[in-house]
């Protein structure tokens, strides 16, 4: 019994997760979201639904390649299978924390890779309900994080942060996010727009421990306001597969490995 | 040379063949533009009337691809050469260097419509004739080598036969011609290829790339027997090289692009041949900017000097028309995209300020399916009746373009 106060620690543990910031909490979340692994494939099958069932399909196989830590640098690789009007079409983002995001695409249509502007975060992916920092991540320090209640989804306990964009150039006034106490994985996220009113709605649909990694491998966000939808599945998933530095480059883009693209 | 090419590809690829991954696919394409001013020269009321049946076959294996990329097409207004080799090629990647070898499609430099390092052939008519993107650019048949060293990456394209830019055809655009009496006439190819190094790399977070080449003018220049009395016209490609350089990198808000070539006159480096274009510098800087959701501005300053101006003005006969020293061109591209980018609206204008010369192209684009696509569009000309863009003012046309991709 001389390990006493260890067990005393123990007994504490749940208190001190109660005790993170809702800063510290959106850190931990966007690590486990956004940044597992060294490197990160996967299969990406999106469907863009819209109020009458009508259904798109968007279909890429997406790497990416942490430079550093967790919340730093990122790379990006996609490529495009589906729609057949952009099929062969791949994209490119460096991805920078509190600055603007460098992105190049290759047109195969004209076999030209072009560089282009991205200052709005904001914008929609590839036609979806997803933004592209839905994809890659906001920046924390865009927002302010406020710890509100702890709340169960399902069986799993959640801490509910409110983030509000401290600027005015989000298109969203403040949003809810429901951040699983275990594995800080984001399970619901509620958007209002910036009259308060409900706007979109992110959930986690499927968990799956890819390589013990707990990895969402199907969500879905909802414009509520407009009734479209757009659902993901990631398949073909995989950590850690030593994604060259190279790939990264103009050469890839024009040229994607077919090793990668899968 | 791409039947030779297509041969080879298939012989070196039998082995692989076996264990190849390979995929078919393509697309069914209607496309139509109609003259909204004049008939054409030839009487015609359409610039493009056409059905088109694309099929593209794609395999890989190892370290081994091939790609081939064939047409078959119907024309309404009496062509009989329009199904072709799109591309087709053999590529061998490597892990510091890569071969492509067959006939493809090269495109350099940074410019929206205006090309100041991209000295690879172009498809000028199916530009200004309504037809989609993807026939702007003609592939040459060549074998490109890349090589990736840690310091730079490097692009050698090397071609034994030379390809001309496709320049709209006198039966259905109304071009300027200062000799329209002399019907005899006829087009000498360059005999040999042509060669070209691309080297690019990143410095401080910005593309750089320089530009060599080697070969010829892509469009023809024209030269009468005589003078006086001109009884044959030749079209021929003169001799040119170019040296170039393009940076591009994120500016402000949005993404500069700033890119300039010296075009060296090789068959007329004093410039007092009139028949043949002189030297040349060409300065490009662009801008462009994502203002809002789905929606893109771009704009674009285009400078062109002509060298030995002096040498140029002493020796061109009475009566041609006069090309200034300067030529300022500015453009601006506009796209929005609506309906979860399911509708695009673009609008590309271009304005030459020395001679007055625009060309302007709307279009709205919409995907049906994820499989169809239609677009309606138009391509507006205007300005100085020898100028690029001014001698087909009477060729306004309103194009429509369907494609079912499988």
């Amino acid at each position: 019994m001389k390990r006493w106060w260890i067990w005393m620690i123990a007994g504490l543990l749940p208190l001190q997760a109660l005790a993170l910031s809702g800063e510290e909490v959106m850190k931990k979340s966007q690590a486990a979201f956004l940044y597992p692994g060294k490197d990160f494939k996967a299969r990406v099958v999106m469907k863009l639904i819209n109020k009458d069932g009508q259904e798109r399909v968007r279909e890429l196989t997406m790497l990416r390649k942490n430079v550093g830590e967790a919340g730093g640098e990122q790379k990006y690789f996609m490529y495009f299978f589906q729609p057949a009007d952009v099929k062969d079409m791949t994209f490119m983002t460096y991805k920078y924390p509190a600055k603007d995001d460098d992105r190049w695409m290759f047109i195969p249509a004209v076999n030209m890779v072009k560089r282009i502007a991205a200052q709005d975060k904001r914008s929609s992916f590839v036609g979806s309900d997803f933004t592209y920092e839905d994809v890659s991540g906001r920046d924390l320090e865009d927002d302010t994080h406020a710890v509100e209640r702890e709340e169960k989804i399902g069986n799993r306990d959640c801490i509910v942060v409110k983030s509000t964009p401290k600027g005015t150039d989000a298109d969203f006034g403040s949003k809810l996010t429901w951040v699983d106490k275990e594995n800080f994985l984001p399970l619901k996220e509620e958007q209002y727009d910036r009259k308060g009113a409900r706007y979109k709605l992110f959930t986690a649909d499927e968990m799956a421990d890819i390589q013990s990694i707990p990895t969402v491998v199907k969500r879905s966000m909802k414009n509520l306001q407009t009734g479209h939808r757009t659902e993901v599945a990631y398949l073909k998933t995989g950590y850690n597969l030593g994604i060259e530095d190279s790939l990264f480059s103009e050469r890839f883009l024009r040229q994607p490995p077919r090793k990668w693209v899968d | 040379m791409s039947r030779t090419t297509t041969l080879c590809a298939v012989l070196l690829l039998a082995p692989l063949a076996a264990r190849a991954e390979v995929t078919l696919s393509g697309f069914l394409q209607q496309n139509t533009a109609f003259n909204t001013v004049a008939a054409n020269p030839d009487g015609r009321h359409y610039k493009w009337l056409e059905e088109r049946a694309q099929l593209k076959l794609d395999a890989t294996g190892g370290a081994w691809r091939l790609l081939a990329k064939g047409d078959v097409a119907y024309d309404h207004l009496g062509r009989q050469d329009q199904s072709e080799l799109r591309e087709g090629y053999v590529d061998y990647t490597a892990s510091n260097w890569d071969l492509r070898v067959g006939r493809q499609i090269i495109t350099w430099g940074l410019g929206d419509l205006v090309f100041v390092n991209d000295v690879f052939p172009m498809d000028i008519e199916a530009l200004f004739a309504g037809r989609p993107l993807d026939y702007l650019k003609r592939g040459v048949d060549a074998v490109k080598l890349g090589a990736y060293p840690e310091f730079a990456n490097f692009e050698l394209v090397l071609s034994p036969d030379f390809r001309e830019s496709r320049i709209p055809d006198a039966k259905r655009f109304h071009l300027y011609d200062p000799m329209p009496a002399v019907a005899n006439r006829e087009t000498i190819k360059p005999g040999q290829g042509d060669a070209g190094l691309r080297i690019y790399r990143d410095v401080a977070g910005y593309d750089a790339a320089l530009y060599l080449y080697r070969g010829y003018q892509r469009t023809p220049s024209m030269r009468a027997d005589s003078m006086t009395a001109p009884t044959k016209i030749s079209y021929f490609y003169p001799q040119l090289s170019t040296y170039g350089a393009s940076v591009s990198g994120r500016a402000g808000e949005g993404v500069l692009s700033l890119e300039a070539a010296y075009y060296d006159s090789r068959q007329d480096r004093s410039g007092s041949d009139f028949t043949v274009p002189n030297s040349r510098t060409r300065l490009l800087a662009g801008y462009q900017i994502q203002p809002a959701e789905d929606l893109t501005l771009g704009f674009q300053y285009f400078a062109e000097a002509m060298h030995d101006h002096g040498a140029y003005l002493a020796t061109l006969p009475a009566g041609f028309p006069v090309e200034e020293r300067w030529n300022h061109t500015v453009t601006a591209r506009l796209t929005q995209f609506y309906r979860h980018q399911t509708l695009r609206l673009s609008a590309y204008a271009s304005y030459n300020a020395t001679t007055g010369d625009y060309f302007v192209n709307p279009e709205l684009r919409y995907s049906f399916t994820d499989k169809l696509w239609g677009a309606v569009g138009a391509n507006f000309f205007g300005g100085k009746p020898s100028g690029q863009f001014g001698q087909l003012s009477s060729d306004d046309n309103v194009y429509l373009q369907v494609r079912f991709n499988f």
